[in-house]
C-alpha cells in the first residue's frame, strides 16, 4: 500500500494513503478533538459530515484551517494542532453550539455521559459571549413508546441520520429545514410514532447529547416495588450481563452476572430470573417449527416457506411488518424470549406462587429499547394487563443502581431464583449476532438426526461481517444458514427472500450492529466499537463456562413441558408462545 | 409544522409517477422530479411527496427534508395572485419587514398562507437580485419597487 509521510506537531508519521489528518495524529498518542465524527470499526459505520469544526488543525500554507477528522494526509504536510489560532478557534465553535442550547446539564438524561458536556468542559468554556441576547431555536418535545426526542439539544452532527438512514436503511430521520430551525426529523416532523422506526434505538446509542434518549421507566418498578399488594418479578436478557459493569467503572467484556443478580435483590425484587431461560424455550419452539418446516419442504410441500427467519429481535419485527408485510408469513411465529417469558411467568409461574396475574408484576432488563414497544403491543396482553409490564433498559438498570447506592463492584455474586431462573449455555449467546442461530443449530440437530453433536462451538457462525452464511452437515444433509445484523444487512438478505433468490433455510437478523451487545439500551460505545467486541467475547466465555449448553437440556424446560405445555408447537405452546404479524406499512398520517 | 391533508385523484398519481420515470426514477435526480411536480401542481403537498418517495426509492424524510432545505419549494397552495416579499439584506434594511406586516393586516394572513378564496398567498424570499429597488414585492410575475407600506393597498387593488 502507498504511504505517505508527514509532521503533525513537529514530529513525523507515515501513514497511508487515505488516512485522515485525525487517525494520523492518533497514531502519535495525539488525540484531536473530535465531535461530529463517529466511527465503528470493523462495521462500516461512519458519520463524517465534517461539519462541527471541532476538530480544525493548522496545515502550513493553507489559509484557512482544516477539519482533521475530514481532511486526508499529504505528503509532506505540516500540521499543527494547538496553536493559539486553532484553540481560538475551536472555543469560538463551541461558544457558537453553546449559545444555541440549553444549559439545564443539572437534571439532563445524559449528564456525564455527554459529549457536549465534556467537550465543553475539555475546552475550557467557562462563559458563554452575548447568551443574554441569542435567541435559542426551540422545537416540540415528541415522546414516543421506545424513545424521547428534545430537539432543543441537537447539536447538528447527523450521527442518527447515519444509523438510520445508511446502516439502517429505515429512512425515518432527515434533516430538515436550514438555518436556525434545522433539525433532525421524521417526514413531516411528526411524531416518531407515526414514521417508519423501528425503536432500534441506534439513533439513541450515537447521539452524542440529551437529544435522543430511552422513555426512563424507573419510576414504574419504583412505584411497584413500593406496592405490597405486588409481587415484583424481573428477568435479565443475555446482553445485559456483558455490559453492566461499564458503568460501574469496570473493564468493558467484565461479566457481572451474579453481582447483577445481588443487586437485583437489594433493590427489592421477589424473584430474580433470567430471560435466558426463555431463549431456551425460544429454541425449543422455534426449532421445532424449523424442522416441522424443512421436513415438509423436503417431501416437496409447497406450503412449508423456506427460509425460516429469527423472530426473536422486536426491533426486526419492526422493520419486516414495515417494509416486508408481504413476507408475514415468512419468520417464524415464536414470540420474543422476553414476551415467552412473561406468557410463563403470568400462567404458570402465577399459578404456581397462586398469585393472580394482575398482582404479579413482571419487569424485563434488556438491552433494547424496541423491547419498550414491544411489551405495549395489544397482543401481548391480556384482558388489559400486560405479559412483560415494564421494559427498562441497562442503562437505566445502571442509573437505577446508582440511586440506591448500591456499588455493583463490592457485592457477593448471586444465583437466580428457580423454576425461570435456569438456562444453558445456549441461551446465553442469544445476546450476540450469531448466537440465536448456533443455539437453534445445537439443538435441532440433535433433535434431526438423533445423534448427539460432537463440537458445539459453531465458529463458522460467529464473528461481525455484516452478512454471513455457512453450511451445516446435518448427518449428511446440508442446511444452509444466513446471517444479518443491522437491519440493512438484514434488508439484502430480505431482498432475495422476495425475489426467490434465496438459498438459505434459515436466517437470522438482529436489528442492531453486533446483535444485542450492541443494542440501543446498552451503556453507550461513544464510538469504540472494541467495547461491543468485548461483550461478545464475554458472552460465549459465559457460554463455554456453562455445564450445560444445550436448550433441550435445560432441566426446567423439561420439566416445564411436562407439567404444562406438553410438547413444543402444542396447542397450549401455540397459544402462549407463538404470535402472528401485520402489515403496518404506514399510510400517509398528516395531522392539523 | 401544519400540513394541509389532500386526496391525490389517479390521475394526480398518474402524472408524478410519469414525471419521476422521465427522470428514470432515478434518486439523484430529486430535485429536479421535485421541481417538475411543483410545476405541475404549484406546490408539493405531503401526498405527492409520499408518492415521489415511492417512486424513487428515497425514504419520505429525505424527500421533506430537500423540501423543507430549498426556499423555492413550497408545501403551501398558492393563490391565483402569489405575493413574495423579498426579506433578502438590503431589502430588509429598507424596511422589507413593515412592507410584509402591512400585507399581512391587510389580506389577514401569515407567510405561507392563501386567503380563503383563493386569490392571493403570502411568501417571503431571499435575494432576488434587484436590491437597487429594495424593498421588492412580487405579485405573480410582475416586480415593484421602492415600495413602502402606504403602497400595498393600491397594489392588491390592481387584482381587485
Ligand atoms: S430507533 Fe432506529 S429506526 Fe427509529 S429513528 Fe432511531 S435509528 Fe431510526
Ligand atoms: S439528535 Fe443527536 S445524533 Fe441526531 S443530529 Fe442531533 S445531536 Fe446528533
Ligand atoms: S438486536 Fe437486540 S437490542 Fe437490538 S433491537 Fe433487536 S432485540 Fe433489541
Ligand atoms: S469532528 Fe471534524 S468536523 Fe466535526
Ligand atoms: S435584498 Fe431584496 S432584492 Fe436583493
Amino acid at each position: 500500500m502507498e504511504t505517505i509521510k508527514l509532521t503533525i506537531d513537529n514530529k513525523e508519521v507515515e501513514v497511508p494513503n487515505g488516512t485522515t489528518i485525525q487517525k494520523a495524529a492518533k497514531k502519535l498518542g495525539i488525540d484531536i478533538p473530535i465531535l461530529c465524527y463517529m466511527e465503528l470499526k470493523d462495521m462500516n459505520i461512519e458519520n463524517k459530515p465534517g461539519g462541527c469544526r471541532i476538530c480544525v488543525v493548522e496545515v502550513q500554507k493553507r489559509r484557512n484551517l482544516a477539519p482533521s477528522c475530514s481532511t486526508n494526509c499529504e505528503e509532506g504536510m505540516v500540521v499543527l494542532t494547538h496553536t493559539p489560532r486553532v484553540l481560538n478557534a475551536r472555543r469560538t465553535v463551541m461558544e457558537f453550539i453553546l449559545s444555541d442550547h440549553p444549559k439545564d446539564c443539572l437534571v439532563c438524561a445524559k449528564s456525564g455521559n455527554c459529549e457536549l458536556q465534556s467537550m465543553a468542559h475539555r475546552l475550557g468554556i467557562r462563559d458563554i459571549p452575548g447568551q443574554e441576547y441569542a435567541a435559542m431555536s426551540t422545537y416540540r418535545k415528541d415522546f414516543s413508546p421506545s424513545i424521547i426526542r428534545d430537539l432543543d439539544k441537537c447539536i447538528m452532527c447527523r450521527r442518527c441520520e447515519t444509523m438510520c438512514n445508511t446502516v439502517q436503511t429505515v429512512g425515518a430521520l432527515s434533516a430538515v429545514n436550514r438555518g436556525f430551525m434545522a433539525a433532525v426529523a421524521p417526514a413531516f416532523e411528526q411524531n416518531l410514532e407515526f414514521s417508519t422506526c423501528t425503536y432500534c434505538g441506534q439513533c439513541v446509542a450515537v447521539c452524542p447529547t440529551g437529544a435522543l434518549t430511552e422513555v426512563n421507566h424507573v419510576p414504574n418498578v419504583l412505584r411497584a416495588l413500593a406496592d405490597p399488594t405486588k409481587t415484583v418479578i424481573v428477568q435479565t436478557a443475555p446482553a445485559v450481563r456483558a455490559a453492566l459493569g461499564e458503568m460501574f467503572g469496570m473493564k468493558p467484556g467484565t461479566l457481572v452476572t451474579g453481582k447483577m443478580v445481588t443487586a437485583l435483590r437489594s433493590l427489592g425484587f421477589d424473584y430474580i430470573f433470567d430471560t435466558d431461560f426463555a431463549a431456551d424455550l425460544t429454541i425449543m419452539e422455534e426449532g421445532t417449527e424449523l424442522l416441522d418446516r424443512l421436513n415438509r419442504h423436503l417431501k416437496g410441500d409447497k406450503t412449508a416457506r423456506m427460509p425460516i427467519l429469527t423472530s426473536c429481535c422486536p426491533g426486526w419485527v419492526n422493520f419486516f411488518e414495515e417494509y416486508f408485510p408481504d413476507l408475514k408469513e415468512v419468520p417464524s411465529t415464536a414470540k420474543s424470549p422476553q414476551q415467552m417469558f412473561g406468557a410463563i411467568a403470568k400462567t404458570y409461574f402465577a399459578d404456581k406462587i397462586k398469585v393472580d396475574r394482575k398482582d404479579l408484576v413482571v419487569v424485563s432488563i434488556m438491552p433494547c429499547l424496541a423491547k419498550k414497544y414491544e411489551c405495549q403491543r395489544e397482543e401481548f396482553s391480556t384482558e388489559g394487563n400486560r405479559d412483560v409490564d415494564f421494559s427498562i433498559s441497562t442503562r437505566e438498570l445502571g442509573e437505577f443502581i446508582k440511586q440506591a447506592n448500591i456499588d455493583l463492584n463490592n457485592l457477593q455474586e448471586g444465583e437466580f431464583d428457580d423454576p425461570l431462573g435456569e438456562s444453558t449455555g445456549a441461551g446465553v449467546i442469544f445476546g450476540t449476532t450469531g448466537g440465536v442461530i448456533e443455539a437453534a443449530v445445537r439443538t435441532a440437530y440433535e433433535l434431526q438426526t438423533g445423534k448427539k453433536l460432537e463440537r458445539l462451538d459453531f465458529t463458522e457462525l460467529r464473528g461481525f461481517e455484516g452478512v454471513r452464511s455457512a453450511t451445516i452437515d446435518f448427518n449428511g444433509l446440508p442446511i444452509n444458514i444466513g446471517i444479518a445484523h443491522g437491519l440493512g444487512n438484514a434488508r439484502k438478505l430480505l431482498d432475495d427472500v422476495r425475489s426467490g433468490k434465496s438459498q438459505f433455510h434459515a436466517i437470522e437478523v438482529m436489528a442492531c450492529p453486533g446483535g444485542c451487545i450492541g443494542g440501543g439500551g446498552q451503556p453507550l460505545h461513544h464510538g469504540d466499537s472494541e467495547i461491543i467486541k468485548a461483550r461478545a467475547a464475554a458472552i460465549y466465555a459465559e457460554d463455554k463456562s456453562k455445564p450445560i449448553r444445550k436448550s433441550h437440556e435445560n432441566p426446567f424446560i423439561i420439566k416445564l413441558y411436562k407439567e404444562f405445555l406438553g410438547k413444543p408447537n402444542s396447542e397450549k405452546a401455540h397459544h402462549l408462545l407463538h404470535t402472528k404479524y401485520f402489515d403496518k406499512k404506514k399510510k400517509i398520517i398528516v395531522k392539523q | 409544522m401544519s400540513t394541509i391533508k389532500i386526496e391525490l385523484r389517479n390521475e394526480d398519481v398518474a402524472k408524478i409517477k410519469e414525471i419521476c420515470t422521465s427522470f428514470k426514477n432515478d434518486p439523484q435526480e430529486l430535485i429536479n422530479v421535485l421541481h417538475s411536480c411543483q410545476e405541475h401542481f404549484g406546490y408539493l403537498p405531503a401526498e405527492v411527496q409520499e408518492v415521489v418517495s415511492g417512486e424513487l426509492g428515497v425514504p419520505v424524510a429525505k424527500v421533506y427534508g430537500v423540501v423543507t432545505f430549498y426556499s423555492f419549494f413550497t408545501m403551501t397552495p398558492k393563490g391565483k395572485h402569489p405575493i413574495s416579499i423579498c426579506l433578502g439584506t438590503a431589502c430588509y434594511v429598507r424596511g422589507a419587514e413593515k412592507v410584509l406586516d402591512e400585507f399581512k393586516k391587510e389580506l389577514g394572513l401569515n407567510v405561507g398562507q392563501v386567503t380563503k378564496d383563493n386569490k392571493f398567498s403570502l411568501s417571503s424570499l431571499r435575494c432576488v437580485g434587484a436590491c437597487g429597488l429594495a424593498p421588492v414585492v412580487l405579485v405573480g410575475e410582475k416586480t415593484y419597487g421602492r415600495v413602502a407600506p402606504d403602497d400595498v393597498r393600491n397594489i392588491l387593488k390592481e387584482y381587485e
